[in-house]
């Protein structure tokens, strides 16, 4: 780093950000790509009912299909908002 | 043996058509002989990064049409004896190609005894981008350490395992291999670019080379010299490399380090 640039500001450091929202949303399409058609309807449905009692955002939501040796889980997760917050 | 490689990324403009160019040219080098063909039907783009835009007569669809022999479209590079560029069509017709045109071209190709056929993919994952990738036995993936790069790889990947002939047969899978292009060591160390360890772990695949980002690879596309051919730059030794692991060697990432500078450079940001 030159003198010059060392009194401009820095670039904050961004890359860790960049792999962690990769992380998550690759593995969704990867989830939603190779699994059965229906997944996106279910995804959007039972966020519909969870609606009906806790008001949480589209993206506390993370489906993963995992092949497990000869079946298949599918996990839901559901990251529920802070008391008082909802 | 001929070897159909894809050169492919989804994203556009992260150096599909550099790569494509750079890694012929490495493969002729080494006395393969290689055809390059341009896939990107209605933007044709790899003559002039190959340097032989004005000597394109018939191109890839004309082949396919039957209005000239595959011989008088093959247009041979004046530096390496090996090495054929097949230009991509400029009409607006998305429909000129097709499964069976591409198939009767390769296997013309394969009859000629080429060793490798190169398909520069177009941007998308629309038609082009299908028939590009539809024979290939290999695939470049060309990444950008990006949010919108890596997301669109991962994509292309998904297509490579399922839309292709060697997917849809159930034959052997495509070998993929990771090529990160406009690579900053420096912007790596700050923290402020995704490592070629961050892009390698998001997308699984093994890293076939890392190209520096450089004002090289402008200045060899404003020349029509295709980068590789450069041999003071480091993009061209980072190319040699990933084309030399292409054919089996095992070699250590190079130029994942910012170089060392010197005390004025360090005081003056030279």
């Amino acid at each position: 780093m030159g003198l010059l640039a060392f009194f401009r500001r820095s670039a904050p450091p961004t890359a860790n950000v960049a792999k962690e929202r990769l992380r998550i949303i690759v593995a969704q399409e990867r989830t939603a790509l190779g699994g059965p058609d229906y997944l996106p309807t279910l995804r959007r449905e039972l966020l519909e009912v969870i609606r009906k009692y806790v008001n949480v955002d589209p993206d506390a939501v993370q489906m993963n299909l995992d092949k497990e040796d000869g079946h298949e889980v599918l996990e839901f997760t559901v990251a529920l908002p802070e008391k008082g917050k909802a | 043996m001929t070897e159909i490689i894809v050169v492919t990324s989804g994203k556009g403009g992260v150096g599909k058509t550099t790569t494509s160019a750079s890694v012929a040219c490495g493969l002729g080098r080494r006395g393969k002989r290689v055809a390059v063909i341009d896939f990107d039907i209605g933007l044709r783009n790899l003559d002039l990064i190959m340097g032989c835009e004005r000597r394109v007569v018939y191109d890839f669809v004309n082949v396919i049409q039957g209005d000239c022999t595959l011989k008088q479209a093959l247009i041979k590079d004046k530096r390496i004896e090996t090495l054929f560029v097949l230009a991509a069509s400029q009409t607006r017709d998305k429909d000129a190609l097709s499964l069976e045109g591409v198939r009767k071209v390769f296997d013309e190709m394969i009859e000629d005894g080429f060793d490798y056929i190169i398909c520069d993919s177009p941007a998308g994952i629309e038609k082009g981008a299908h028939l590009a990738m539809y024979y290939a036995d290999r695939a470049i993936v060309v990444v950008n350490p990006e949010v919108s790069s890596v997301r669109d790889s991962d994509r292309i990947l998904g297509l490579l395992s399922s839309k292709t002939q060697r997917a849809e047969k159930g034959e052997e899978k495509i070998k993929e291999h990771l090529l990160l292009t406009r690579y900053s060591p420096r912007r790596v160390a700050t923290g402020e670019m995704m490592s070629v360890a961050d892009v390698k772990e998001i997308l699984g695949l093994d890293v076939i080379g890392v190209i520096p980002e450089s004002p090289d690879v402008l200045s060899a596309s404003n020349a029509g010299t295709p980068v590789i051919l450069n041999e003071q730059s480091d993009v061209s030794k980072a190319y040699e490399d990933a084309v030399a692991r292409l054919l089996g060697d095992t070699l250590p990432l190079r130029f994942l380090e910012e170089p060392k500078k010197g005390f004025l450079a360090r005081m003056f940001g030279g």
